[in-house]
């Protein structure tokens, strides 16, 4: 394991910084966001950033390509913007994790190239917590916050940060770098996790039913009913993964970009015959059977939802994955 | 104060005046309260909280539970009664099928005012009065409600409960609470600081619509930006600055309509003050039509949808030369 003093932090992201874009979890406008560093720039304080890290990966808004259109003639232009080696530093174990569940959806064939662009060019620098918030619940879906992964996974003990490669990404980073101390990290106090109060919600039960078990739950009429149907929790989630396409006019040509798009709206996979969710309610349970049901069936059990706890701050009525996740195992609200 | 609500919603369902409350229903942390309807009395005394946490305005709610059968109870404090009759001015709530009970309200803590005094790792609460302790994982601390208020409380604009059956408490009176100091603050800064002020805050927008959701001012039961054939439609614009032009067209939507209930910032992810926006056409409207409160009574005319002949005429263009 290296180890580099805390005191030189600034000289550790001017070293990273001289090799390659380097993103840091920055307050900016009054907000922890990842940012990229400038000299003295700091870290937040935070523990995790307000939006999460899929943000570098898959962007709310990105261009796919253009038509330029002459008589008859359509030329298509590919203006996907280009990308170069990235290092995302301070990752925490639940957006790193994100990260895989992801990869599951965007890179698997046919791959996303858009978005493997994205993956190919980063090292991920993780950051492991020692003081989580009390909505932290990645305990109860299986990582460990103490071994966040990534290229290179770091630690802050006492007055050192200590970091150990994980991939050869990684390990060539870290070559790059001014050379440094090795040593042991020291074991620091965990026990602050054994008190998390949600680390027992219980997601194992999602994988014991069927599908039409839970889709046809009497909770969902109750859970949803004072949902606004607003995006917040779609949009923080670092593993919602849904989007649109669009065609945007610029007048002299034809921009085609995908978004964002979230389960909560209206006009969600809106198809020729109109909409298959008709109410709220059919639109927050695809969001919550995406995550505790769909996508376990289709990816091995993994649970889509890494515990961060940015949707039980985040929704404006405290509606969240917590509480639909017991009430569902309650069978009633 | 929620014993008295707890006692009242029971009694209201037990009585049979009515078949439903709209109230707050209790979370897994002291401060992750959310509305909610109740139909049974036992349902109330498990699950009914009325907390320095139940922030939400319900107003909205009665849109659709009015139109409903039966009456539903609802519990209002003094900023939702002024949406409750501004809905009702826009004939949006059947009152006939509403049972209003005002709550006295001492202001409402949030998640993020407590955050702003540097705790983390908050697993709960106590105290319904002038004091808080509040449950860390590092220790407790106990403070004072005032110093925990929620942005928008502490700009507090009027504690009288508006057109209610019955109230719990007292009907207060309007506060002298300052709440344009922040506006003058924006007017006073130059042409260029002030772009770079609200680029700064709106460019933070993810268009989530939480504070169009929420806001009890916008309430088409189809809204243009989620209309796919409207062009405009919401999920995130091709332009950068289409996302800021949004919230000045809110506003603009809005105005005169809006009781400035603080809903809209305190519902967004993103933290950005979009109170603001609404504030500065307030005060705007008051310095050239007279003073208005949205939602403060039935009769008054609002000045967007009233005209005199002495009515100044500030959108004239007038090439750069003093209009006088």
């Amino acid at each position: 394991m290296k180890i580099w003093k805390l005191d030189r932090l600034q000289d550790l992201f001017a070293a990273l910084a001289g090799e390659r874009t380097l993103y840091i979890p920055a307050d900016v406008a009054g907000q922890a966001k990842f940012t990229p560093w400038e000299p003295g720039m700091e870290m937040t304080k935070a523990l995790n950033t307000n939006r999460s890290a899929k943000d570098l990966f898959f962007p709310q808004v990105e261009d796919l390509a253009a038509f330029k259109i002459t008589g008859r003639q359509i030329q298509v232009e590919d203006n996907r913007e280009d990308v170069e080696d990235f290092v995302i530093f301070g990752v925490r174990a639940c957006d790193a994790r994100s990260f895989s569940i992801l990869d599951k959806v965007f890179l698997e064939e046919p791959a996303d190239t858009y978005y493997k662009n994205r993956r190919d060019h980063a090292t991920v620098m993780t950051l492991a917590c020692s003081r989580p918030e009390a909505t932290c619940f990645c305990t109860a879906l299986g990582i460990d916050p103490q071994a966040p992964g990534g290229d290179v996974s770091c630690w802050v003990e006492g007055e050192n940060l200590y970091l150990q490669a994980n991939t050869q990404k990684g390990e060539a980073l870290l070559e790059k770098l001014p050379a440094m101390e090795e040593g042991e990290k020291p074991q620091g106090d965990a026990s602050v996790f054994d008190r998390l109060p949600l680390k027992d919600v219980d997601f194992s039960v999602f994988s014991e039913k069927a599908l039409l078990h839970w889709f046809n739950s009497p909770v969902w009429e109750e859970l949803s009913r004072s949902c606004l149907g607003c995006g917040s929790c779609t949009f923080v989630c670092p593993t919602c993964q849904c989007y649109d396409v669009k065609d945007f006019d610029t007048g002299t040509k034809v921009k085609r970009f995908r978004c964002w798009d979230s389960c909560m709206y209206s006009d969600f996979t809106m198809m020729a015959h109109g909409t298959n969710r008709p109410t709220q309610k059919e639109r927050f349970r695809q969001r919550f059977m995406h995550k505790l049901v769909y996508y376990p069936n289709n990816h091995d059990g993994e649970i889509g939802c890494v515990g961060c706890g940015r949707c039980l701050r985040k929704c404006p009525i405290s509606m969240n994955i917590v509480k639909v996740a017991k009430a569902l195992k309650e069978g009633s609200v | 104060m929620q014993e008295r609500v707890i006692e009242k919603a029971a009694q209201l369902l037990e009585s049979g005046l009515c078949s439903r409350v709209l109230g707050w229903k209790k979370g897994e942390f002291f401060y992750d309260v959310t509305p909610g309807v109740f139909t049974t009395a036992q349902e109330v005394r498990n699950e009914m909280v009325f907390t320095p946490f139940c922030g939400a305005n319900l107003s909205k709610y009665l849109i659709a539970e009015s139109r409903k059968e039966g009456k539903v109870a609802a519990f209002l404090k003094p900023c939702d009664t002024y949406s409750f009759v501004q809905l009702q001015k826009e004939h949006r709530i059947r009152r006939e099928n509403v049972y209003a009970v005002g709550v006295q309200c001492e202001g409402m803590c949030d998640l993020d005012s407590l955050t702003a005094l540097n705790l983390t790792g908050i697993t709960g609460a106590e105290g319904l009065g002038e004091n808080l302790k509040v449950f860390t994982l590092y220790g407790e601390e106990t403070l004072s409600r005032k110093d925990a208020l929620s942005l928008r409380c502490n700009d507090c604009k009027s504690k009288k409960l508006l057109d209610c059956d019955e109230i719990l408490g007292e009907s207060g009176e309007e506060q002298d609470s300052h709440r344009f100091d922040q506006v003058e603050a924006l007017e006073a800064m130059t042409a260029e600081e002030r772009f770079a002020f609200w680029r700064r805050e709106l460019s933070k927008c993810i268009r989530c619509n939480a504070c169009r959701n929420v806001c009890p001012a916008c309430s088409c039961e189809k809204c243009v930006f989620d209309n796919p054939n409207s062009g405009v439609e919401n999920k995130a614009a091709a332009d950068p600055f289409e996302e800021n032009l949004f919230h000045i067209i809110r506003a603009f939507h809005v105005a005169g309509r809006c009781t400035d209930c603080g809903e809209c910032t305190r519902v967004c992810p993103q933290h950005i003050p979009l109170h603001l926006l609404n504030r500065k056409l307030i005060k705007d409207m008051n310095q050239l039509y007279g003073t208005y409160q949205a939602g403060a009574d039935f009769e008054t005319k609002p000045p967007m949808l009233d005209f005199t002949q002495e009515d100044p005429e500030p959108s004239i263009i007038t090439n750069g030369r003093d209009s006088g």
